[in-house]
């Protein structure tokens, strides 16, 4: 026992005290330098945010130059073809950006119906409902359908969802167009119910279980315990993931760029096609064209206008998710 | 309402039913939007699946060719130079002609006839000649890929009477059957070509290594810069406002549309510092950009899953925290770091606009050899047979999707098997 001892202590001291000085000052330096580069590293998430608003507002100034602000925010036409020449006629009320948020809005509206609903009640079914070997099953089919890339969504909803929503329609005696914002929409809503349940799931599993047993001891069923109880306290998360939903929805692009048309259209019926702001920037910036010319700097401003939505959107849930979560930890 | 003789037990005792049926009902719901879900996963599946199979079978077409020298080679010389700029067209229309001598008489017929056979088979009796000179002047049986039209034919996705062939070619056509020239195999070059026009010879070999050097580029920068900020964020950040800043930035950068990635590219890698358009490098960048938020944020979580005794002991033990760091938080949080990554990756493979914002469209035959060769990528490949006109793009564009899919399948598998194996629960 006392040899061990020794022994020990004798590794200790070779490896410590028997260090000769410069090599721990080479050590301590060698952690500065490395805890420097750690830190370094992570600006580059701050750099790259600061990168996408400058570049995005440079590009956007620079497009407003050509288009007053006035006639690109509140314009009802958007045309981006007839302004190529600055000589032409009518060429500043071509930038006319509402028959896009229009049409976002409509698609965006279409797949919250779709994603709402879907999305609540599975999380609902995994958090309250679903026995362990239910949700191993239910689990899956959620996370494999958030992993389904988007250009696969859009190429289903050209081949299956877009035949079938024009079919049953025109049975039922509805005018409809091949591109119509609703198959872009109820793909779009399936595609998005990933995001919703899996926050809502966390949000609704947060709730303490000394609230649910407080309504069980009062005689409510399960479905009156989630409707009046959990759900209400689970209230402002829920926002937060269906607020998260409709930022993943006007941000998307493939599938709107595969299914929705290219015709900005002022209308709110989801039979009609319409177009929206990404669907618009894939095409100011598909094939050849000068880095200068308005049709790629209008890109830029409609790529300012989604990312200030999706940015206000994304802090407000956020904020809701994580103050809810504050509340009950 | 209620009756007021009624006891309040006999008021509950009434109410029972509906309420047991709304539970019920309530209960239903949200099988039935799990039900909905697995539904549309199947369809979907299922519909692509359908759709793609007869893209990984080409019909073919024996042709038993005589590699005539007086065609190819009349100089004799065998310069590689004379082989490779031979027509070999001719010699594929001659062997037809043996076939058919009667189409050969009118110029009209003799054009039908070829069309039948796709310009491929020019192309890959080019290649096996300048493999091996040596075949000039024998005859050999190959089987030549039919034109696209004939294979969807065959395939039965378009009739007889569809007015795409002539009574003739139909003819034709009948009797190569008869005699055993036709056949369905393997369509293995839609593994070993890049893209192409005719869409019996377009493969995904272009967009696959495409890529691969894209995935290549954003692994070798969001890796190590992701593991290393998350480090810094989770381990040695003090916790003040300007950290509160840097975390809020990286949960909303995790929710910028991935558009907007590919405007920043534009602007900045390809407008500032004017590095090539339809470069892997510069796609693999802007997905490097668009992952590194994910890759922060499992690694954070993963070293915070790290117990901080684990930590303390290494501290108390005359560790520094660099130390600690290195030598005991950082490989125990390693699974679920490449868990992570690897879903981070996965994620990226299938992104798509960030790479037409960047100019990643283009139509490309050859085969990427390195960053900087104009190159696809398999979600373009999809998009730009997706807009193809012809039929059998559509074949191929739910072909490219399943290969898609099955590299999606792999990774995402690997991911789970590195979580359970290497879990650990403290």
């Amino acid at each position: 026992m006392a040899q061990a001892v020794a022994a020990a202590e004798r590794v200790e001291r070779s490896s410590l005290l028997a260090a000769p000085e410069g090599r721990r000052a080479r050590q301590v330096l060698g952690e500065r330098i490395l805890l420097g580069l750690l830190a370094a590293s992570s600006l580059v998430a701050i750099l790259t945010t600061i990168g996408i608003a400058l570049s995005l507002l440079f590009e956007t100034l620079r497009f407003l130059d050509a288009v007053p602000l006035f006639d690109f925010l509140f314009g009802l036409n958007w045309s981006p073809q007839i302004a190529i020449r600055e000589d032409q006629v009518g060429s500043s009320g071509a930038f006319g950006v509402v028959p896009l948020l229009v049409g976002t809005g409509l698609i965006a509206a279409v797949a919250m119906t779709v994603a709402g609903p879907l999305g609540l009640f599975s999380a609902i079914f995994l958090a309250e409902y679903a026995s362990p070997r239910a949700r191993s099953f239910a689990k899956p089919i959620l996370e494999i359908l958030a992993g389904i890339p988007t250009v696969v969504y859009g190429f289903f909803a050209v081949l299956v969802v877009a035949p079938f929503v024009r079919d049953s329609s025109e049975a039922a005696g509805f005018e409809v167009s091949s591109e119509s914002a609703l198959a872009a929409g109820v793909v779009m809503g399936v595609m998005i119910v990933p995001i919703v349940s899996s926050i809502a799931d966390d949000v609704i599993s947060a709730v303490p279980q000394s609230l649910r047993e407080g309504a069980y001891g009062l005689g409510a069923t399960k479905s009156e315990t989630v409707r009046d109880i959990v759900l209400p306290a689970a209230l402002p998360g829920i926002g937060g993931a269906l607020l998260l939903g409709v930022s993943r929805a006007i941000g998307e692009t493939m599938i709107v760029v595969m299914a929705a048309g290219l015709s900005a259209q002022l209308t709110v019926n989801p039979l009609q096609a319409v177009t929206t702001i990404t669907v618009q920037m894939v095409a100011l910036l598909t094939g050849d064209q000068e880095f200068d010319s308005p049709k790629t700097l209008a890109a830029f401003a409609l790529g300012l206008l989604l990312f200030i939505a999706t940015l206000i959107l994304n802090l407000i849930a956020l904020m809701l998710v994580r103050r809810y979560q504050e509340r009950y930890d | 309402m209620t009756d007021p003789r009624q006891s309040p037990t006999e008021t509950i005792l009434a109410s029972l039913p509906r309420r047991r049926r709304a539970e019920a009902r309530f209960h239903f719901y949200g099988i039935a939007a799990i039900g909905i879900a697995l539904g549309f996963l199947i369809l979907l599946i299922g519909a692509i699946g359908h759709q793609g199979i007869g893209a990984f079978s080409q019909t073919e077409i024996a042709l038993d060719v005589t590699l005539d020298e007086s065609v190819l080679d009349p100089s004799g010389t065998r310069d590689p130079e004379t082989l490779s700029t031979a027509n070999y067209r001719a010699v594929v229309r001659a062997t037809l002609g043996e076939i058919f001598p009667e189409a050969m008489r009118k110029r009209r017929d003799r054009r039908k006839l070829t069309e039948l056979v796709s310009i491929g088979a020019g192309f890959e009796l080019r290649e096996l000649v300048l493999a091996d000179p040596g075949l000039i002047g024998r005859t050999m049986r190959v089987w030549a890929p039919a034109d696209d039209e004939v294979d969807m034919l065959f395939k039965g996705v378009t009739a007889r009477d569809s007015g795409r062939f002539t009574g003739k070619q139909l003819e034709w056509l009948d009797r190569l059957e008869a005699e055993g020239r036709i056949r369905s195999a393997f369509n293995w070059r839609f593994f070993s070509n890049g893209d192409s026009r005719e869409p019996e010879l377009a493969g995904i070999l272009g967009a696959m290594s495409g890529s691969f050097f894209a995935l290549l580029t954003c692994l070798a920068l969001s890796f190590p810069l992701g593991v290393m900020a998350a480090i810094y964020l989770e381990e040695f950040a003090p916790r003040n406002r300007w950290t509160d800043l840097v975390e809020i930035n990286i949960n909303n950068l995790a929710a910028v549309p991935s558009i907007v990635f590919g405007l920043l590219g534009l602007a900045v890698f390809l407008g500032f510092m004017g590095l090539a358009r339809s470069a892997p490098l510069v796609g693999g960048m802007v997905l490097a950009l668009m992952t590194l938020p994910t890759i922060i944020i499992v690694t954070r979580a993963s070293l915070h899953a790290v117990p901080p005794s684990i930590r303390e002991a290494a501290i108390g033990l005359g560790a520094s925290r660099m130390q600690a760091m290195l030598h005991h938080t950082l490989p125990l949080a390693t699974p679920g770091i490449m868990t992570g990554t690897i879903i981070g990756m996965a994620r990226a493979l299938g992104e798509l606009a960030p790479l037409i914002m960047i100019g990643m469209v283009a139509f490309i035959v050859d085969v990427p050899q390195g960053l900087l060769d104009p190159a696809s990528a398999l979600p373009v490949q999809v998009y730009i047979w997706a807009d193809s006109p012809e039929r059998a793009f559509a074949e191929k564009t739910a072909a490219a999707i399943i290969v898609l899919l099955a590299f999606l399948v792999v990774m995402n598998l690997t991911a789970v098997i590195l979580r359970r194996r290497f879990e650990r629960r403290w």
